[in-house]
């Protein structure tokens, strides 16, 4: 199974509310759009955070659509050390993905090309991990502190 | 524990005398504590700490029979750091009190040796304990003021100017990190909005170094610039900088640099249509010239 | 089904984008600004998403693909009014938009449209198209 994980990891989180939410639709990526500005408005954070995790979710929401073929975000508002933020997982049983350093490369600067969009997503986040298995899913975890 | 604990609310009354008395006026500081604070501060210590030592079976002072202790202790450094008492005031304030203490056990316990080593080991491990508290919790408040400072710099180091009608000028002065950076962009490009202003000229006159970090920084900044419709130029790049941005290959190409912040302007006013027109010398004095000579014409 | 309606200012479209789009509304956008283009011979296309608080990469691939477009139909593109904080999420995204003109509001975006194509606001006597 191929892992990949920036920043998450020794980190203790304690978790203060969760929620799950299902991504089968493209009406499903606007309702998520909608959720994480809600709890990211409750956490205070500030604007251009906000505006950053949501773009984030937009992003790795409708990858979990198109490439993972639909699964599930789940929210959670999670304590660290001193701080507050707010944890995002994407997961699908889609197809995987097989090469995890190349779909971290910025797929497109022009727009027209494709690209998963993960390099962009990972730069808007503080923590981001992926794991992944070719034929059994993909897991995308990522935390934005307040 | 308990011992040491006995002895201390046996005789509060004098250790906290002696302790007072003994307190050298470099850990008092009377400049900035009134001796009534520092002395209902010493009570309360003290009975803290016989409380405590009564209650506890070890010196082990995180566990919870010692939360009232080290709660007061962390309250006493904080407001102390905030009042300006060094670190090793507020250290000493703490292991003054072994004279007293240690003076007290030995009277109590002279005729048995062992015992009072104990004790007073007991005593010495537990007032070491509790200034390193002291010591710790002082950092964390100097810390979280330091960081605040920084914050205010940060903001106050970056104004946006506004130059004339829909021409921005924003300075940069100091080292450009990505932290910076966002503050930095987040204000201009509000700015931007604000004053519907479609040319901002970031001046980098007073930025040391451009390495290819603080390059791309200048770049994301820009690009978001023009995203939103506004184009901005950047002035008061010296001649190293401009052989170091060669050096590492770093594309301006869509950017329009000038060295100096006064070509920017111009520029930027040439772009929106205006003209900088001569009315008159330069004295502004459009009439008569001065007995003697002719007038120019 | 629900269309984002697309107004014409004489030789221009205005589009004014203020919900937050699901992906059909966006691919059902692009379809009909080329046939509007068509239909109308407009000159120019004005995108405002002064309202628009996201921008995610299928939005930008959007309006990229709307300049692209418009542009093999003849006509120029300015997107405007894009918010701050969706500008700086964009960029740390990776997209610039190259292809994409902008401008600070609607107005200006006007001045750039009819500066670009030499097309006068107010009526020349012809119907603007260049023997």
């Amino acid at each position: 199974m191929a892992r990949w994980a920036l920043g998450l990891g020794e980190q203790a989180m304690t978790v203060m509310k969760r929620e799950m939410f299902p991504l089968q639709t493209s009406s499903d990526i606007v309702l998520a759009r909608q959720k994480v500005r809600q709890w990211a408005l409750e956490l205070r954070f500030s604007l251009v955070d906000q505006t950053k995790l949501v773009t984030a979710a937009s992003e790795l929401a409708r990858n979990t659509l198109d490439y993972g073929h639909g699964g599930e975000m789940t929210m959670e508002i999670v304590n660290g050390t001193a701080k507050s933020g707010l944890k995002l997982t994407f997961t699908d049983r889609g197809p995987g993905i097989p090469d995890i350093e190349a779909a971290l490369k910025d797929g497109f600067t022009t727009g027209a090309g494709m690209g998963l969009g993960l390099g962009g997503s990972k730069r808007l986040v503080n923590e981001f991990s992926i794991e992944s298995e070719a034929g059994k899913g993909t897991k995308i975890t990522v935390v934005r502190w307040k | 524990m308990s011992k040491l604990g006995e002895i201390i609310s046996r005789n509060e009354e004098s250790i906290r005398t002696d302790w007072m008395k003994n307190m050298t006026s470099a850990i008092q500081r009377t400049d900035l504590m009134s001796k009534t604070e520092m002395q209902e501060q010493s009570a309360a210590l003290l009975k803290a700490i016989a409380r405590s030592a009564s209650a506890s079976q070890s010196l082990d002072i995180s566990s919870a029979d010692w939360t009232s202790v080290r709660e007061l202790l962390q309250d006493m450094s904080g407001s102390r750091a905030r009042q300006g008492f060094s670190p090793s005031e507020t250290a000493s304030f703490v292991l003054s009190l072994k004279h007293p203490l240690f003076t007290t056990v030995r009277s109590e316990m002279a005729g048995n040796m062992n015992e009072m080593f104990d004790t007073i080991w007991s005593a010495t491990e537990l007032l070491d304990r509790l200034s390193l508290i002291t010591s710790e919790a002082y950092m964390v408040t100097r810390e979280e003021l330091i960081s605040r400072q920084q914050q205010e710099l940060l903001e106050l180091s970056t104004p946006v100017v506004k130059l004339w009608d829909g021409i921005l000028a924003l300075p940069i002065i100091g080292t450009l990190d990505s932290s910076r950076t966002q503050v930095v962009m987040e204000e201009l490009l509000q700015t931007v909005v604000a004053t519907n202003s479609k040319f901002a000229i970031i001046d980098i006159t007073g930025v040391p170094t451009v390495d290819t970090l603080v390059a791309q920084h200048l770049l994301k900044t820009i690009t978001a610039a023009r995203l939103m419709g506004a184009e901005c130029i950047i002035s008061g790049v010296r001649p190293q900088i401009a052989q170091t941005i060669v050096h590492l290959g770093i594309n301006l190409e869509d950017v329009i640099t000038k060295a100096k912040l006064s070509d920017a302007f111009a520029l930027a006013l040439q772009k929106s249509g205006r003209a900088v027109v001569r009315v008159g010398n330069a004295s502004g004095a459009t009439g008569s010239p001065l007995p003697g000579f002719a007038k120019e014409g | 089904m629900e269309r984002i309606p697309i107004l014409r200012m004489g030789p221009f479209l205005l589009i004014t984008i203020q919900v937050d789009m699901h992906d059909k509304l966006a691919l059902q956008l692009q379809d009909d600004v080329t046939q509007r283009i068509s239909e109308w011979g407009s000159y120019g296309v004005l995108i405002d998403i002064s309202s628009l608080e996201i921008v995610d990469s299928f939005i930008g691939r959007m309006l990229a693909n709307i300049a692209a477009m418009s542009r093999v139909l003849g006509a120029e593109t300015v997107v405007v009014g894009m918010q701050p904080a969706v500008a700086i999420t964009l960029v740390e995204l990776g997209m610039s938009l190259p292809g994409v003109r902008t401008a600070l509001n609607v107005e200006s975006g006007m001045e750039l449209l009819y500066g670009t194509l030499g097309v006068r606001p107010w009526g020349t006597g012809n119907d603007g198209n260049e023997a």
